[in-house]
């Protein structure tokens, strides 16, 4: 299983796999328990002659035992997987830090503005610079973004990442990572905005924050003011 | 038109504006199956598209343009395709076959009932979603073309022409699932008052078969859920006509008010369809384990449970859409709570095979289709329930391969099993076993071939809805999974040919059906195939539960509903 899912390069893609194992565990053993039960009992009670159904109605307590005590059990796993998801899910979504690196990132029909604060490290400021469809971030940093859109809902995706968020129009929203190898990658829209949605892809690169700070300084003296 | 003779309707009031709930039951029967042809056709064109982008397709030449440039996929006219094939077969197939002709074929008979309550108001549902088929699919032959903005119409995208380049085709969208509403509304109105007016004597409420339970609980659902949406899209209709701004920023409005409303009917609208095809997999189990169905109370209060559970799981379609990070958490624990009640339903439909005579007729084949399929949707519906894994994949294949293995089992396998298994009753003829048995077979292999790799692609990162997966690096290694789905998907549609076959064929040349071929016990059996007009010779009084199979003692080994309870087999109530 573990090939399938894309190579994770953020500190807590570990943890939103580890849920989906979690899960994929439980949810397992239940399937294999009720496919061979499944199986077992049409072979087992498959009809011969002179053999009659047994008539049984499953009105009792000790019959419904066989349902309500695998329910319960049912129960309480879910309740297993309702706490180890919280934890991750707080972790990305709700309880976000300070940000090493502030970028802004607005979608519109079909490309992903981003606007990069410039060797000062402060948004709205004059060395502010956007470039289009063109993610960068420093590695080993915790990149805060805020997130916005200029027509339709779009969904900002980093598959290596293990993120995801809805741009919404007239919200500004804030998310965080923090991504933990060099590479270029890719930046997904994940929600239908128009006809060209499949085209709305960005590059993603994580440099050495000394790359970073290279790049940044280039391209505030190439691009300017904002 | 020659004059009605002896009192018999005419052709017209027989088999077009006809008040009978048979003959309202099988026009709504082939309207599903018919629209089930274009819900179908669609998801070839997208498949094909998905496997081999912008490649020829194969047997689509004669789409003009600017959908098609001789045979090559318009990015808009694929959006288009992915929006119409999730709206026909939600509420042009899964709705019409299993509320609309299983339903309505179904309620009056098994209650021992002549007719609807109110036959009129049951033609007019029938033709109000005959009107709402027309309209919709007239959208495709309008300026612009269909509706592009998926089956769940998000604004802004399907608020305003300008982002999608359609007009007229979301307004008439709109339009044809405010009707297609209206019918079900009567539709519901008319179950409920039927099965709760005209019960046969003796028929208590828990005696009557679990399949009225369900056609009942899903008409409560949609009743309760659907207000919302329709507020919603008068708002959207309003926004695209008149210039309100319910759901666009710049002017007030805010997008989420419109996810919240769709996916507060949404949810439940999951339900609606389900619990009918679960329904019918309920009624032909214990006919062909020959015992009664496991649990038949428990099963019944589960149902209830996890319809009420459903109007409190709706915000787990939005996690990552922008609302308060704190809301996560509780809609994901009453997501997976719903495990629990479907989880009892499930075990009891297991249980109900243990210690049985189990014979494999095509309708039993597909109601054990049903239940081994239905447990993967089930429990996949755990990941997406996790705000924490759905991070991930929210939006992706791993969705679209979940809600396609609840849906589908329940439509199709559960859909064909009542369709084998009461077809009989409806065309009182026989259906051909062989041919059945190679359907279910083509059938189920096809579609878990089709499916099983899109939890792969999902888990991959493939997103939903994109015209050329090959735009991305990522998802360049995943385009043989994808070709693996799409020639399992033509081996699904090709597996439909014994089914057409079979059902046009056995209209006329199947052999006659007896009364009550499975050996039965509910009332529908305990009339001639199909029944006459009225239903009943002499109306039916009930005397027992409806799955009384295998009375220990017992000559026969099932004892149908009307039939006065020996002595020495009575049981407490």
């Amino acid at each position: 299983m573990h090939g399938w899912f894309p190579q994770n390069i953020s500190t807590y893609g570990a943890d939103v796999d580890r849920v989906f194992y979690l899960i994929y565990y439980i949810v397992g053993f239940w399937f294999v328990l009720t496919q061979v039960a499944i199986v077992a009992f049409l072979v087992r009670y498959r009809r011969r002659a002179s053999v009659p159904a047994v008539h049984v109605r499953g009105d009792r307590w000790r019959e419904l035992a066989w349902v309500l005590v695998p329910a319960a059990v049912v129960l309480v796993l879910d309740l297993g997987i309702d706490a180890a998801g919280a934890r991750v899910w707080d972790t990305v979504k709700a309880n976000l830090p300070a940000g090493d690196v502030h970028l802004e990132v607005t979608a519109k029909q079909f490309e992903w503005l981003v606007t990069y604060p410039g060797p000062d490290g402060k948004l709205g400021t004059a060395d502010d610079f956007t470039v289009n469809s063109q993610l960068h971030v420093p590695q080993g940093k915790n990149v805060r973004v805020t997130l916005r859109s200029q027509d339709v809902v779009h969904s900002f995706f980093l598959p290596n990442v293990r993120l995801k968020q809805d741009a919404v129009p007239g919200r500004s929203i804030d998310l965080w990572f923090n991504a933990t190898k060099t590479g270029t990658y890719e930046l997904a829209c994940a929600e239908l905005c128009g006809f060209g949605h499949y085209t709305m892809r960005g590059v993603f690169v994580v440099d050495t924050p000394e790359a970073y700070a290279a790049w940044v300084a280039q391209h505030a003296a190439a691009g300017g003011g904002a | 038109m020659s004059e009605p003779a002896h009192g018999e309707p005419g052709f017209w009031r027989r088999y077009v504006f006809s008040t009978d709930h048979k003959m309202i039951g099988r026009q709504y029967l082939f309207l599903g199956l018919v629209m089930a042809l274009v819900g179908a056709a669609s998801a070839y064109v997208i498949r094909w598209q998905l496997a081999w982008p912008e490649s020829q397709i194969p047997l689509t030449r004669w789409i003009p343009e600017p959908a098609m440039y001789d045979g090559h996929l318009d990015p808009s006219f694929y959006n288009q395709l992915v929006t119409m094939h999730g709206t026909i077969m939600v509420f042009f197939v899964a709705m019409p076959i299993l509320l609309g002709a299983l339903g309505n074929f179904l309620l009056p008979l098994m209650i021992g009932a002549d007719d609807m309550a109110l036959p009129r108001l049951n033609m007019m549902s029938f033709w109000t979603i005959f009107t709402a088929a027309v309209v919709l699919t007239s959208s495709f032959f309008v300026h612009g073309g269909p509706a592009a903005a998926g089956w769940t119409a998000y604004p802004p995208l399907s608020d305003d022409p300008s982002y999608t380049g359609v007009d007229w085709g979301q307004n008439l969208w709109l339009l044809a699932l405010a009707l297609e509403f209206a019918s079900f509304l009567m539709g519901g109105i008319n179950f409920l008052t039927t099965a709760i007016n005209m019960r046969a004597p003796g028929l208590g409420f828990f005696r009557l078969p679990l399949m009225v339970w369900m056609q009942l609980t899903a008409a409560v659902l949609f009743m309760l859920s659907v207000g919302p949406l329709i507020a919603g899209a008068v708002m959207l209709l309003l926004d695209r006509t008149i210039g309100t701004a319910f759901f666009l920023p710049q002017r007030g409005g805010d997008p989420l008010l419109w996810q919240h409303l769709f996916w507060f009917f949404g949810h439940p609208e999951v339900y609606v369809v389900l619990l009918p095809g679960v329904g019918a997999v309920l009624e032909v189990l214990p006919v062909f384990t020959r015992k009664p169905v496991f649990g038949y109370r428990t099963i019944v209060y589960s149902t209830i449970v996890s319809g009420l559970l459903s109007f409190i799981v709706w915000a787990h379609h939005m996690f990552v859409a922008g609302i308060d990070p704190r809301l996560a958490t509780p809609f994901s624990i009453t997501t997976i709570l719903i495990s629990v009640p479907f989880a009892i339903i499930v075990f009891a439909m297991i249980a109900s095979l243990w210690g049985g005579s189990i014979t494999f007729p095509t309708p039993m084949l597909f109601a054990l289709g049903f239940l081994v399929t239905f447990l993967v949707g089930g429990v996949t519906g755990i990941f997406n329930g996790s705000a924490a894994v759905d991070i991930f994949i929210h939006g992706t294949y791993f969705v679209v391969a979940h809600f396609h293995y609840t849906l589908f089992p329940t439509v199709f396998f559960g859909g064909f099993a009542g369709i084998y298994f009461w077809y009989p009753k409806i065309f009182g003829r026989m259906m051909n076993e062989a041919l059945g048995k190679l359907h279910f077979w083509l059938t189920f292999i096809g579609f878990n071939a089709t499916f099983i790799p899109m939890f792969l692609l999902g888990m991959g990162g493939h997103m939903r809805r994109i015209y050329n997966p090959l735009q991305y690096d990522f998802l360049k290694p995943l385009a043989p999974v994808n070709q693996f789905a799409t020639l399992a998907m033509i081996l699904l549609l090709l597996g439909q040919i014994p089914f057409v076959l079979n059902f046009f064929g056995s209209l006329r040349y199947g052999a006659k059906a007896a009364d009550n071929p499975w050996g039965a016990n509910t009332l529908e059996w305990q009339t001639s195939s199909p029944p006459p007009h009225g239903n009943f010779a002499t109306p039916p009084a009930v005397h027992r539960g409806p799955y009384d199979y295998s009375l220990p003692g017992a000559a026969k080994d099932f004892a149908p509903q009307h039939r006065a309870l020996p002595a020495a087999a009575a049981r407490g109530a």
